[in-house]
């Protein structure tokens, strides 16, 4: 009923508005037409102004409304350095944002039509183009040195000391994999891959690196301080590894892996601390559309320490393990299977 | 479609139109037809109409999508039981199901781009004001200039089909990545709506490929007596530059379209490779394609589509504005100049739009510098657009202010621009909120501002009536000012990294602190829409009822359409196409308000 009620104001609002734009243009031709642009002039040409202080002040007032909502500080050292660039192209493009649109307004309040001024013919100035041309050619490859210096150490080779996770996307979930004590990703291959059988990854299982291989999903344990790398992976459509907090993001293509590394700074009990907030998580959302359960497509990833993860790590049985303890439920040859998995020392998890 | 009332017929200079014709276009006056005139007309003029109005319906529709999709953004725990009244299905109990919220985002995205700000926005303009701006009786070739528009309207029709059919339309977003697209099991909107948006699209890249290779043709070569190529007004250059742009770009993407339909149908593996359906619970048999191919290919048009819909904006605005600040556009030659720039670093952005999908450091970092090199003749143009305002005499007509308007959207959306087409920055704010109020500010709310402009501008010289001032202020004001209310904040939302085309977002910690901030955001894009809807009242009610033109040149302009009578037949003048002696630029020149195009230089006249 209130929808109905809101479209009756809404065409009364047309209404009301036709008539009064009607009935003007009946006074402006009454008042006679250079009367009437005169008018119309001076309205707009002060409501530039107010468009420009107001514009002004709301810039300001978004500002100081939105900017404690934006994440705070990064939580890995990429994201550091992603947060001074962007307060290096703030800085830059923050002037020239200013300067030009101070003066687009203001020139179109001052000059606005009077009949005691004529338009300055003015077709060109050589030395003016020139110097618009150079001085943002020059802050531009300021901006693109910095980029360039932060793109390469951000997408260089990852450290050798790195923790190595594989992330996989699927409609609509992450899978991680982590090497078990060989520290070697077993083979997979995707016509492997069955949910039933309790192989999402599709991993050979003739392949005996992959038999010690930790196959988790919802969240994933890193380690705090220590460079994490991941291989992405994924299983359907294109999926992207977003993770806000780290300032990071890559896309997950089926087919061709892809990867990346940073190093995050805060455990999630320090973020949960500094951000006042006791169900702080760092998620992991999907950025690139998936399918229809794109935006519920989310990860956890928990920052621990490295004793916190090796006891986590402990705990995990192998995808190997589990698959062969389905299979076989009453055979007593169960015993007989390596499952790996169980007896994983503490010294042997991440090559530290 | 059209009334009765466009006859050309109506006031006095375009009867005499037709009783003085000469030889040279007496073969177009033929008895005309309804048919003929109104619907598979060879006018140009006609033609440009049809676009617009076709345009217009399309910018309703997706328009009206957006409002739809904010509606649930804006009041995610809301349900709204009239939508299940329009939507059925889709919006079971009033509440819009995801894979319409992904159809409806996917068409506002495709028909906002294509059918709006490329076939309306180029399809008008460049129809109407080649020939009339030129002096050219019509286009090089009528008869594909009128196919062009019938193409578009079938790939209309097409794309307008596939909202009906029972799977929807397609959904996997505008740019219609693989393997999502190719594969119907993996998204509903992938089926058969897919199939429709190929067609529709395919249908589209043919009529604008007919479009532009008349329009540079027409513009190379029938320019009236005099009117050297520096002597064009800068919409003309605008829309040659947008035309070569069209022409070299589109077609890829029809390869690319065509590949994808291979590998939808045929079996072929161009896109992909390991794949695992979770949903039917089979592994594909494709092995060794990449969908990053794809990528490749579309945004090998995508990038220079942005300028399509920029360009011919900024030609539009760059003209109106000389005019009604009484001054010449300040560095003509350099606004040329930049436009080419534009056009050819246009071919050699396209992979910013892939920073992160993978690809190799080295080659997004030559992707980097070209990108922000764009920033230049950008920078060039806007600087210009201040100094052609600097000690001007400024009319604040409703196209001058859209004209002012689209400076300030084109600042601030482009120098958003320089924030993502840094790679490094791109990590964070790919795909998120800033992208979303970066690209609507520099190139859907700046198109539209160039639009609007162009059909202020333009309306008396295509029907001979005012468009109402008093709505069109408040068009522009609302406009303006809701603009930068809807998307200014977006960019706050992206800095925190909020994704982009997520149907809500209560089941994020990170992203859900924004819930008042979406509701602003939704009822301001409610309003806008509605003012809009007040725009296309005016345009249509001014069209029957507007006050009526008195003269050939209201705005005192120099350029060769306001030499034609008020209301032009098919051929634009009767008798001679006028010579031209001078540039289009004129204004205030030696204590003259305006000297037209035609008036011969003076004998101690300084050329330009």
């Amino acid at each position: 009923m209130s929808t109905y009620f809101l479209f009756a104001i809404l065409l009364l609002g047309f209404v009301i508005t036709f008539q009064i734009a009607k009935a003007s243009e009946y006074v402006g031709i009454l008042k006679g037409e250079k009367k009437n642009n005169e008018s119309n002039n001076r309205i707009n040409g002060f409501l530039m102004i107010v468009f420009l202080v107001l514009g002004l002040i709301g810039v300001y007032w978004c500002n100081e409304l939105f900017r404690g909502k934006i994440l705070g500080k990064s939580a890995s050292d990429h994201g550091e350095k992603i947060d001074q660039m962007l307060y290096i192209t703030i800085a830059i493009t923050g002037v020239v944002f200013f300067i030009t649109q101070i003066l687009l307004f203001w020139f179109s309040f001052k000059y606005q039509y009077s009949e005691k001024r004529k338009g300055f013919y003015f077709p060109h100035n050589n030395k003016l183009e020139v110097i618009w041309t150079v001085v943002p050619a020059i802050a531009l490859t300021v901006l693109v040195g910095f980029g360039l210096m932060y793109w390469f150490q951000i997408t260089g080779e990852a450290p050798k000391n790195a923790l190595q996770i594989e992330i996989t996307g699927k409609q609509f979930g992450w899978i991680y994999r982590y090497p078990g004590k060989d520290g070697v990703f077993g083979n997979k291959y995707y016509k492997n891959i069955s949910d039933a059988e309790n192989n999402p990854l599709g991993l050979i299982w003739e392949d005996e690196k992959t038999h010690d291989d930790i196959v988790v999903s919802q969240t994933m344990y890193a380690i705090v301080k220590q460079p994490l790398k991941l291989i992405i992976n994924s299983r359907d459509v294109i999926h992207d590894v977003g993770l806000a907090h780290f300032r990071m993001k890559m896309d997950a293509v089926p087919g061709t892996p892809t990867t990346m590394w940073f190093t995050p700074l805060y455990t999630t009990d320090e973020m949960k601390k500094s951000t006042g907030n006791p169900d702080f998580e760092y998620e992991i959302s999907c950025d690139q559309m998936c399918g229809r359960g794109h935006y519920t497509m989310k990860g956890i990833i928990k920052i621990v320490s490295a004793e916190e993860f090796i006891l986590w790590k402990a705990k995990q049985i192998s995808n190997y393990a589990m698959v062969m303890k389905d299979k076989l439920p009453a055979a007593p040859a169960a015993d007989s299977v390596k499952t790996t998995a169980v007896n994983m020392p503490a010294k042997l998890v991440a090559s530290k | 479609m059209m009334s009765t009332d466009l006859t050309i017929h109506g006031p006095g200079e375009a009867v005499v139109s037709h009783d003085t014709h000469n030889g040279d276009h007496e073969a177009h006056h033929h008895k005309e037809t309804f048919i003929t005139k109104y619907v598979f007309s060879q006018d140009h003029k006609m033609i440009c109409k049809q676009f617009l109005i076709t345009g217009m319906v399309w910018a309703i529709l997706g328009g009206l999508m957006s409002v739809l999709f904010r509606l649930q953004l804006g009041y995610p725990d809301s349900t709204f039981p009239f939508l299940e009244d329009i939507l059925g299905k889709w919006a079971k109990g009033g509440k819009i199901q995801p894979e319409a919220y992904y159809a409806l985002v996917t068409m506002h995205g495709t028909v906002l781009v294509f059918f709006v700000l490329t076939g309306g926005l180029s399809g008008t303009f460049a129809n109407f004001l080649i020939p009339l701006q030129i002096g050219a009786r019509d286009m090089a070739s009528p008869f594909l200039n009128m196919l062009s528009y019938w193409f578009f309207w079938m790939a209309s029709v097409v794309m307008l089909t596939s909202l009906f059919i029972e799977t929807g339309p397609a959904s996997g977003g505008w740019t219609v990545y693989p393997p999502l697209s190719a594969l119907g099991d993996s998204n509903l909107g992938s089926k058969g709506g897919m199939d429709f948006w190929i067609a529709a699209m395919s249908l589209f890249v043919i009529s604008s490929l007919l479009g532009g290779l008349n329009y540079i043709t027409t513009i190379l070569n029938m320019r009236t007596k005099g009117m050297s190529m520096t002597r064009l007004p800068l919409t003309i250059w605008a829309l040659f530059f947008t035309a070569i742009l069209g022409v070299l770009s589109f077609p890829v993407l029809l390869s690319g379209l065509i590949l994808l339909l291979f590998d939808r149908h045929a079996g072929t593996s161009f896109y992909l490779s390991d794949i695992f359906i979770a949903a039917t619970q089979k592994a594909l048999p494709n092995e060794g394609g990449s969908p990053i191919l794809f990528q490749h290919l579309f945004w090998f048009l995508g990038h220079p589509e942005v300028y399509i819909i920029i360009l011919p904006a900024m030609g539009l605005v760059s003209e109106v504005m000389a005019i009604n600040s009484r001054k010449p556009i300040f560095g003509y030659m350099a606004m040329i100049g930049s436009l080419f720039a534009i056009t050819i670093l246009a071919f050699l952005v396209w992979a910013h739009h892939m920073f992160v999908t993978g690809l190799n450091p080295f080659l997004g970092s030559v992707f980097v510098l070209l990108t922000l090199l764009i920033a230049v003749p950008s920078a060039i143009k806007v600087f210009n657009w201040i100094t052609t305002l600097w000690r001007g005499n400024i009319r604040l007509t409703p196209a001058m202010l859209f004209a002012i308007g689209f400076v300030s959207m084109f600042i601030s959306g482009g120098l958003t621009g320089v924030f993502l087409g840094n790679s490094t920055l791109d990590i964070h704010l790919h795909d998120t909120y800033f992208i979303i109020a970066h690209f609507h500010i520099v190139m859907g709310v700046s198109a539209f501002m160039g639009m609007f402009c162009g059909v202020y501008h333009w309306f008396p010289k295509m029907y001979g009536r005012y468009m109402n001032n008093t709505m069109s202020y408040i068009h522009f004001w609302v406009t303006f000012a809701g603009a930068y209310l809807i998307f200014w904040p977006m960019h706050y939302e992206g800095l925190a990294g909020m994704p982009r085309r997520y149907v809500e977002y209560q089941g994020w910690a990170s992203f859900n602190q924004f819930g008042d901030l979406n509701r602003f955001i939704s009822t301001v894009a409610m309003v806008v829409f509605a003012v809009q809807l007040m725009f296309v009242f005016n345009f249509f009610y001014s069209i029957f009822k507007g006050r009526k033109v008195t003269t050939k040149n209201p705005w005192q302009a120099n350029t060769l359409e306001w030499t034609t009578p008020i209301r032009p037949g098919h051929g634009n003048w009767p008798g001679e196409i006028p010579e031209v002696h001078r540039w289009a630029y004129d204004y205030g020149k030696d204590g003259k308000d305006f000297i037209l195009q035609t008036e011969p230089l003076g004998a101690d006249e300084q050329h330009h």
